[in-house]
């Protein structure tokens, strides 16, 4: 079986392309799946101290590329998961380490050896964008439920048209059911009203992915939490399991109970 | 090689380079120019390439890569020129010029009076963000018009679908051109030389029409300009 490669991308920075990557690829893992991450920031690298493997970098993404090292020597295996990979982004270079057809190559050789691939974007759509979609058989395009976000993953969905990686899926991520409740919050409904694409996750504000992420354990491994769950959903709607949406439920509930009242 | 070399023209212009390959097959020209791009590395690098190249049928897949390639050598690819329609969708898709220069204002107005009345460009939406359509005669979106995407015509505008984005109608002075929309609450609204903003949050979720009334750039519900 040949690895599907999915690259998460939002056009605008501190979405949550990183923290979703590092926890959807936990989810993938979990269900017995061999996953590899792929950092593509290069130059600010974080998707190893999320997932807690910054210890346990020797060689990274541009040493592959540029024949330092193979491939596999780069796969950080994880030790919780055995069948989750990562391979981190350099530090002390830029995006112009490598090129698209570089991504492409790379994850052609990958492909054999695993079952998903995750690729995590760069904010901005630059070289560093174009890098993280070259290789890519599906997009997911990350926004907050905020003006500026829904603006920025309109432009990038737009690009993946142009590229012909389309058709994107969207998560909403940080979406706060209560403000949304009070109209102080977009709507899910208004996101999609306006980027008029396929949903495939909503993830709930939860704080604990601040702290999940500081301690380098992502929420997706115990899954306890509202927002670990919706990440384990994504997981299984990217498997091709019809999964009802959490936060949607939630609201549902809500405006249940205030109309009883 | 120097049968392939013949097939490949360059030509210093204002912008950079300007580069022919026409004579044969894409994949030949490709590659005896990405070739002939390695063997002179140093002329090359650093420059502003258009590329000329005539009647070939490009895609989005095998223009990205020539893209790529240039873009790995160090050379910015700006723009495309080709007799192909599909040629120049596809470079208009990825972001690249089609023409080398921008048609000079009075050139516009020209070309906009020669078009016959019920010239149309077709969009098919939705246009996003980042979206521009530049276009002489009149111009009709099926889709919505996004925020952050633009439009300007030489005549009118129809949307069919929502108007959030920016849009300029009789960019080249008409003030007879009308903007049409199903929902209308543009980021922007140009007539002619007027500009107004939407002065509503909240649409009226009804179709409306926006036109200039004695210099004032005014929208109205379409169903009192109908009567129903």
């Amino acid at each position: 079986m040949t690895a599907q490669v999915v690259t998460v991308a939002s056009g605008k920075g501190g979405v949550g392309k990183t923290t979703s990557v590092a926890n959807i690829a936990v989810a993938l893992a979990s269900c017995g799946k061999r996953v590899t991450c792929i950092d593509g920031d290069i130059g600010l690298r974080n998707l190893d101290v999320v997932l807690g493997l910054e210890n346990r970098i020797v060689y990274d993404l541009v040493d592959v590329i540029e024949g330092r090292c193979r491939l596999r020597q780069a796969m950080i295996r994880d030790k919780r998961l055995p069948d989750l990979y990562l391979i981190p982004a350099a530090q002390t270079r830029d995006k112009t380490a490598i090129s698209p057809s570089d991504m492409v190559r790379l994850c052609d050789e990958l492909r054999q050896e695993v079952d998903w691939i995750i690729i995590d974007s760069p904010a901005g759509i630059e070289r560093g964008f174009k890098n993280a979609i070259a290789a890519a058989d599906r997009v997911l395009v990350m926004t907050n439920p905020e003006v500026s976000a829904v603006r920025d993953a309109d432009r990038v969905i737009g690009l993946l048209d142009a590229e012909e990686k389309g058709p994107a899926a969207l998560v909403i991520n940080r979406l706060d059911p209560a403000m949304v409740k009070r109209g102080d919050m977009l709507s899910v409904e208004d996101v999609l009203d306006l980027l008029a694409i396929e949903l495939i996750g909503i993830i709930p504000e939860d704080e604990n992915v601040i702290v999940a992420s500081n301690r380098g354990q992502p929420l997706a491994l115990d899954g306890k939490s509202k927002a670990g769950k919706a990440f384990q959903n994504i997981a299984r709607r990217l498997m091709g399991e019809q999964v009802p949406f959490v936060a949607l439920e939630s609201q549902n509930l809500l405006q249940r109970l205030l109309g009883r009242k | 090689m120097d049968e392939t070399l013949s097939l490949i023209q360059i030509k210093g212009i204002r912008d950079g380079l300007l580069i022919t390959l026409d004579g044969a097959a894409w994949p030949e020209l490709a590659t005896a120019f990405v070739k002939n791009v390695d063997e002179r590395s140093s002329f090359f690098q650093g420059a502003r390439v258009a590329l000329n190249v005539g009647a070939n049928e490009l895609r989005v897949a095998e223009l990205s890569v020539m893209r790529d390639q240039l873009s790995e050598r160090g050379i910015t690819l700006w723009a495309v020129l080709s007799e192909s329609p599909v040629t120049e969708t596809t470079a208009q898709n990825l972001g690249l010029a089609t023409r080398l220069s921008k048609p000079h204002p009075h050139d516009l107005r020209e070309t906009a009076e020669a078009l016959p009345e019920d010239a149309a460009k077709w969009v098919k939406g939705p246009l996003r963000s980042g979206g521009k359509v530049l276009y002489d005669g009149n111009v009709v979106v099926i889709g919505d018009v996004n925020p952050g995407a633009e439009i300007v015509a030489g005549g009118s505008v129809i949307v069919w679908g929502r108007l959030r984005g920016v849009v300029h109608a009789g960019a080249q002075g008409d003030e007879k051109a009308v903007v049409c929309a199903l929902e209308m609450v543009p980021t922007q609204l140009r007539i002619a030389g007027e500009i107004a903003v939407s002065p509503k949050k909240q649409s009226k979720n009804q179709p409306e029409v926006a036109c200039l009334k004695d210099g004032q750039l005014v929208a109205e519900p379409w169903h009192k300009l109908t009567g129903r």
